[in-house]
């Protein structure tokens, strides 16, 4: 299998402060890592690094999607080469509905409209997008975003983080759909995410292959998911 | 009525606010009657559907057109407990119309009203009878059509007790971009009555307006004032002000956009005079690099008044001047008003946000823009009129 993303030696920082003190990472087409790491480690940040989003500044190293060194280009084009994003905590975008940014980002909004009962999101399409959503309708409104979108590469920041035990069901569900839906037209290649996670709960849902471990900016270790989340419980996140 | 000599000074008497218009300049009368038979097949067609007055008249009371200083067109469909015409007919019928002609506005008020007392500016007359609920919106339309003319319009409209009527008046110029338009409005309400009050404008680059509107709200009436302008505009100022009664309540909507080389300064002004009386004044607007003023003021003098006061405002581009005013003015204690204003421009997550998705940075900010005014819009709107500003709003050319 090919590298669909690589990142050589990545430097970051955000208001000042370095975050990413020489991240070395390899993901290769159709695979499903999984990032832990204690809070402030630096993962988060790594992924709005790899989206590009300007709240993070790199200083050294480099981002290559698919070949191509992505490290100083815009989000939008980054979102086009087909790499997507569930944020943990998106802002409220006030004024623009749900419905209209689904019709402006899919070749295939009716039918991801259509479904969006499926994802319980049908009352929030002519809602302004994420203003006044509880945590589990803004994780659902992302999903019925990315699905819409159809992202190669996936990231996705703490997809169960406040959501109550019955949506997490639904919401893995939609997560598994997302990045097996080649699976349907018998292409067993599916699409390639790196997926942060505090509880490992949402492993059960994405059959990820590889873990790793941020620490203090860097990736400290890696190792199979589930054994690296049964060290992590019974040792911390220690090297 | 006061003295004609006591207005006649009034004509120095510059305006509280906005740029100071010489009328001296605005030399060429406007005089003549252009009458206007068939809406649908008129050169002013596109001139007023491009501010919401339909020329089909489907799904409207009627239409009551003034072109410069005359009224062109009057089509009211026969309607039980409405009634249409020129304010000069209207004084002819109603012996001078005492109880309501310059009783909502102030003939000395400034050099514009004053003007147009001078002048006897004609208007539009609507009444809503007591106990007619008006099906579908009434709409009226003021064209400029002479270059450095003024508009002197002195419109009279009563919603009479138990009574509700929408309105859509539309103003624009055809051939008359350096034109002043100075629009007296008087609006009485009555007793367990609404009125919505819907008023889009479209100007030229150096057009000078200047409406001056006052409203007198009865007991348990609403009245809901939107204001739109998405276009460039020479200088706008206007200050509407509303006076309420025991359990009225008003709403002032205003969207706006102030392009390079425009000014605008436009808002909403409530006095709560009636106990449980009520007032929303919501304001939407973005700065092209225009000179733009956003107002609300309250002022609360009666028991348990409430208020609740926003302006919003979106900067695009540098090199003009963005202010929201927001003024809350209480003579007693027990009332409840607040306000919030926002400036600035827009938060770049928000933009990120939507380029993630593979938007470019044009597209979202134009999506985000967009969003914001018609997401603004309008309590109240009529769902006739809530189309055709979303199609104005989509073809404004804001960030794109």
């Amino acid at each position: 299998m090919t590298d669909m993303l690589k990142i050589t030696d990545l430097h970051a920082e955000a208001g000042g402060r370095e975050i990413l003190k020489g991240v070395n990472l390899t993901i290769r087409e159709g695979e499903t890592c999984v990032l832990f790491g204690a809070n402030g480690s630096g993962k988060s940040t790594l992924l709005a690094c790899i989206m590009g989003y300007s709240s993070i500044t790199v200083t050294k190293g480099r981002i290559e999607f698919k070949g191509q060194d992505i490290t100083d280009l815009p989000v939008d084009e980054r979102a086009k080469l087909g790499i997507g994003m569930m944020m943990q905590r998106p802002p409220n975008v006030y004024g623009v509905k749900l419905c209209d940014l689904i019709k402006a980002s899919s070749s295939d909004a009716e039918k991801v409209l259509a479904d969006a009962n499926v994802f319980h999101m049908d009352r929030f399409l002519d809602r302004e997008i994420n203003v006044g959503f509880s945590g589990g309708e803004i994780k659902r409104s992302e999903l019925l975003q990315l699905t819409a979108q159809k992202p190669e590469f996936i990231l996705l920041d703490e997809p169960e983080s406040g959501v109550d035990l019955e949506s997490i069901d639904l919401i893995g569900r939609k997560v598994h759909d997302l990045l097996y839906y080649n699976a349907e037209s018998n292409d067993s290649r599916h699409v390639s995410s790196l997926v942060i996670t505090h509880t490992g709960q949402i492993m059960d849902y994405i059959g990820a292959e590889t873990a790793y471990v941020m620490k203090e900016g860097r990736i400290a270790r890696s190792g199979k998911p589930f054994e690296l989340l049964k060290e992590i419980r019974e040792f911390g996140y220690g090297e | 009525m006061p003295e004609s000599q006591t207005v006649r000074e009034a004509l120095n008497k510059k305006g509280a606010y906005g740029k100071d218009l010489d009328l001296e300049h605005y030399d060429v009368r406007a005089d003549e009657t252009i009458e206007v038979d068939d809406l649908e097949k008129s050169e002013y067609r596109k001139y007023m559907e491009n501010v919401g007055v339909v020329a089909n008249e489907i799904e409207r009371s009627g239409t009551m057109m003034f072109i410069d200083n005359n009224p062109s067109h009057c089509s009211p469909k026969i309607q039980e407990g409405l009634e249409v015409m020129s304010v000069k007919d209207a004084m002819k019928k109603y012996d001078g119309l005492t109880d309501y002609y310059w009783k909502a506005v102030e003939p000395t008020k400034d050099k514009y009203t004053a003007k147009t007392y001078l002048e006897d500016g004609n208007g539009y007359f609507v009444r809503v009878k007591a106990g007619y609920h008006i099906k579908y919106p009434l709409q009226t339309c003021m064209l400029m059509n002479m270059n450095r003319s003024i508009q002197n319009v002195h419109n009279i409209v009563i919603v009479e007790d138990n009574a509700s009527l929408e309105m859509i008046t539309g103003c624009s110029t055809a051939h008359a971009d350096d034109s002043l338009h100075v629009g007296v409005s008087e609006i009485f309400i009555g007793d367990n009555s609404s009125l919505s009050f819907s008023m889009i404008h479209s100007w030229g680059k150096q057009t000078g307006v200047r409406p001056r509107t006052g409203t007198i709200v009865g007991k348990n009436s609403n009245y809901v004032n939107n204001y739109v302008i998405l276009n460039p505009v020479g200088s706008l100022q206007s200050f509407p002000a509303a006076y309420l009664s025991d359990g009225a309540s008003a709403t002032y909507n205003t969207m706006c956009i102030a392009h390079e080389n425009s000014e605008v300064d436009t808002g909403g002004l409530v006095y709560l005079n009636g106990r449980k009386s009520k007032a929303e004044i919501m304001s939407r607007s973005i700065s092209m690099g225009g000179k733009l003023t956003a107002r609300g003021r309250m002022v609360g003098n009666a028991p348990e008044a409430k208020g609740h006061l926003e302006c919003r405002s979106i900067i695009l581009k540098d090199g003009g001047s963005t202010m929201a005013i927001p003024e809350l003015e209480a003579h007693i204690a027990d009332v409840e008003m607040t306000h919030e204003a926002a400036v600035g421009k827009i938060a770049r997550d928000q933009i990120e946000y939507i380029m993630s998705r593979g938007l470019s940075e044009d597209e979202a900010v134009s999506m985000i823009v967009k969003g914001f005014l018609s997401g603004g819009s309008i309590n109240g709107l009529p769902p006739e009129l809530k189309k055709e500003l979303d199609e104005a709003i989509a073809a404004a050319n804001v960030g794109d």
